[in-house]
């Protein structure tokens, strides 16, 4: 690889490569890292992301586990407790309910219950959203809701970038940081700049600049939100696209400063309306930056009901770039 | 470490020494509570006290500890200092917890006790990813993991027995069968009573041992920790007990009759024992006097430990939610 810093040119992968690059590099860089997880092993991933790792690596630091989201996600956080940097990955986001005790109840709550005694420096990786037609038990995006909890991290890789970065930061943070890869998005090719070598998590990130109209977005949520950008640049609207990244905890200073600047604020949220991590961010906003504001806030969000599997359901059921389009076009020029 | 028990003077003395320690200390426990020292739930350990004395004698500094809310016993013979759990119970600063655990969650690194964890099976598969992360680094190093018989109607438990036994993690799994989930006798929550014996469906060695009799439950876990750290995965000990005390303070006892908690005083391990190490002249009169006096001086200098603590400052309530580091 030519890595001189400003010669090289960008190379092009796959989201999917990159997280599997970012675990290969975590596997070689440090011996108290393993990942553990169902069908990661033999199987090559659910979604062929750890592909190949187990002939690299060997079983004992890529494990297959027995379907037992609880014990095997728990025994990330012993691990954890115990010396190691395990990455623990769950099929898909709603299969960690199965091990949501162990999430909320040990991962979150022993450093500070210990009286800082304890750290848990785990990271979990789990696949989330809707848009292959998995129907209503593996397609729901539940970031938002363990977003809600202290304790933890949580990140929303959007990015190629993001994705072959955030798990190097996440491995050195102590505490236990959760990772939301959007199943759309493991197709999705992007450039890696190659000076690049890092990524903060810790920051929202402006991916494109603008005045008239701020829109938040996340994992599958930012291409939609940049196409709609690019949408109203052709109306006359320019409008700011920030990738949120980091849902727990927010970025609220760069948020304010985006909206600070538009008055107005778009945010697009994969999740349920009711009770989201869009409901958060339009709380903060209109609690700290109500007078800044010159429309009111919109958020598109998933439809209420579980998500369906019929493509035309589906699709309805998800936000989709129109109604990004038409939601920003109305605060910038209301009829 | 040897895999036998070698019931001489001293070692008789030193499991009666434990037990009452654990025994007296909980009456303290009450009398706080009564002045409402203490708040919050506090589930005693009266009657078991034979089961975490006899299990600690198979431990050593390596080892890790994985606690239920029914901890003060697992605490107290594994060497927490008495101070800081009075502290802990009262909400001190000086707690093992800083005050932000109570009862239910002692934690204590230097001694790697892994917490009081309140969630009914939620400790045991912390238990395997400690064992797993020994085995990497900590070679020979055996997890204890405490739970009572409720603990086997989650799945958690089924879960971490299999993936123990599956990866042959050094686990030692202690069950402390006290026939009661809360209220709910094992009978009616249980087709299999005989807990040991879902181990044994995972290929786990798995023994019922009289949790009444430390010298039984020593025996039992010095064979479990010798054949665990030469390598053989993971052992089960169900121990048979029995709680002398209600559930919890908020416990009119509804589910058991007084004839059946009577019938188990008689097999209390402390007169048990006292009697037996008298009658066989390896205790004096006046080393029980010694001993018991001994341990009430502890007691209060725990409690004026406690007393003379302070509260954690409102500002650092936030404190320790996300680490800056992972200590050392």
């Amino acid at each position: 690889m030519n890595a001189e810093k400003g010669t090289a040119a960008p190379l092009r992968m796959t989201y999917r490569e990159a997280c599997r690059q970012a675990i290969r590099e975590a596997l070689a860089g440090d011996p108290k890292t393993f990942i553990m997880g169902e069908d990661v092993g033999l199987y090559g991933g659910c979604y062929a992301v750890t592909k190949g790792l187990l002939e690299e690596f060997g079983p004992m630091r890529v494990r297959d586990t027995p379907l037992a989201e609880s014990a095997f996600v728990g025994a990330g956080i012993g691990a954890a407790l115990a010396g190691m940097r395990p990455i623990v990955e769950i099929m898909t986001c709603n299969f960690s309910l199965l091990a949501l005790d162990q999430i909320l109840n040990n991962a979150a709550t022993i450093s500070h219950m210990s009286g800082g005694q304890f750290a848990v420096p785990l990271v979990i990786r789990m696949a989330t959203g809707a848009g292959r037609q998995l129907a209503a038990q593996h397609s729901h995006s539940l970031e938002g809701w363990y977003a809600h909890i202290p304790g933890l991290k949580v990140l929303a890789p959007a990015t190629v970038e993001d994705a072959r970065y955030m798990l190097k930061a996440a491995l050195n943070d102590p505490n236990p940081v959760l990772i939301f890869e959007h199943i759309v998005l493991y197709n999705a090719e992007g450039e890696l700049d190659p000076s690049v070598t890092a990524v903060d998590i810790s920051t929202a990130k402006v991916r494109r600049p603008g005045r008239a109209v701020t829109i938040l977005a996340y994992g599958n949520s930012l291409p939609k939100a940049l196409q709609a950008a690019d949408e109203l640049a052709r109306d006359g609207i320019d409008a700011e696209v920030i990738d949120l990244r980091v849902l727990r905890p927010l970025d609220n200073a760069t948020i304010f400063q985006s909206v600070t600047k538009t008055r107005r604020c778009v945010i697009v949220d994969e999740g349920w309306k009711s009770g989201s991590i869009s409901a958060e961010i339009a709380a903060r906003l209109s609690e700290d930056l109500f007078f800044e504001l010159d429309a009111p806030i919109r958020r598109i969000c998933s439809r209420e009901a579980p998500i369906p599997y019929a493509a035309h359901l589906e699709a309805a059921a998800l936000p989709q770039m129109p109604h990004i389009v038409d939601a920003a076009r109305r605060l910038v020029r209301p009829a | 470490m040897s895999d036998k028990v070698h019931l001489d003077r001293d070692h008789g003395q030193h499991l009666l020494r434990e037990m009452l320690r654990i025994r007296r200390f909980e009456a303290k426990c009450v009398e706080l509570y009564q002045a409402q020292k203490i708040r919050g739930f506090l589930h005693l350990y009266d009657g078991e006290e034979a089961v975490a004395v006899g299990v600690m004698q198979a431990l050593d500094a390596r080892d890790a500890v994985v606690s239920t809310y029914r901890d003060h016993g697992h605490a107290l013979a594994r060497g927490v200092d008495m101070g800081s759990l009075v502290a802990e119970m009262y909400g001190k600063v000086e707690g093992c917890s800083r005050g932000r655990g109570g009862s239910m969650h002692f934690f204590d690194r230097a001694k790697r006790f892994y917490g009081g964890n309140a969630i009914v099976g939620g400790g045991l598969p912390l238990a395997v990813g400690i064992a797993l992360a020994d085995k990497e680094l900590r070679a020979g190093a055996v997890t204890v993991c405490f739970f009572g018989e409720g603990a086997a109607g989650e799945g958690e438990f089924h879960e971490s027995l299999n993936l123990a036994e599956l990866w042959k993690l050094p686990v030692l799994f202690v069950c402390e069968n006290n026939l009661y989930a809360m209220g709910v006798p094992l009978e009616e929550a249980e087709a299999e009573t005989d807990i040991y014996r879902k181990a044994a469906a995972y290929r786990t060695p798995a023994e019922k041992v009289d949790g009444m009799d430390p010298i039984a439950v020593e025996a039992a876990a010095r064979r479990a920790a010798a054949s665990i750290r030469s390598g053989n995965g993971p052992y089960f000990l169900e121990c048979r007990t029995y709680r002398f005390r209600a559930h919890s303070m908020f416990d009119a006892q509804l589910y058991r009759t007084k004839e059946e908690v009577e019938l188990w005083k008689k097999r209390d391990p402390l007169p048990r024992l006292q009697t037996w190490l008298v009658e066989n002249n390896m205790l004096s009169e006046e080393e029980l006097r010694r001993m018991e006096s001994e341990i009430d001086a502890e007691i209060v200098a725990a409690v004026a430990f406690a007393e003379a603590g302070q509260w954690e400052a409102i500002e650092d309530l936030e404190r320790f939610v996300l680490m800056d580091e992972a200590p050392e």
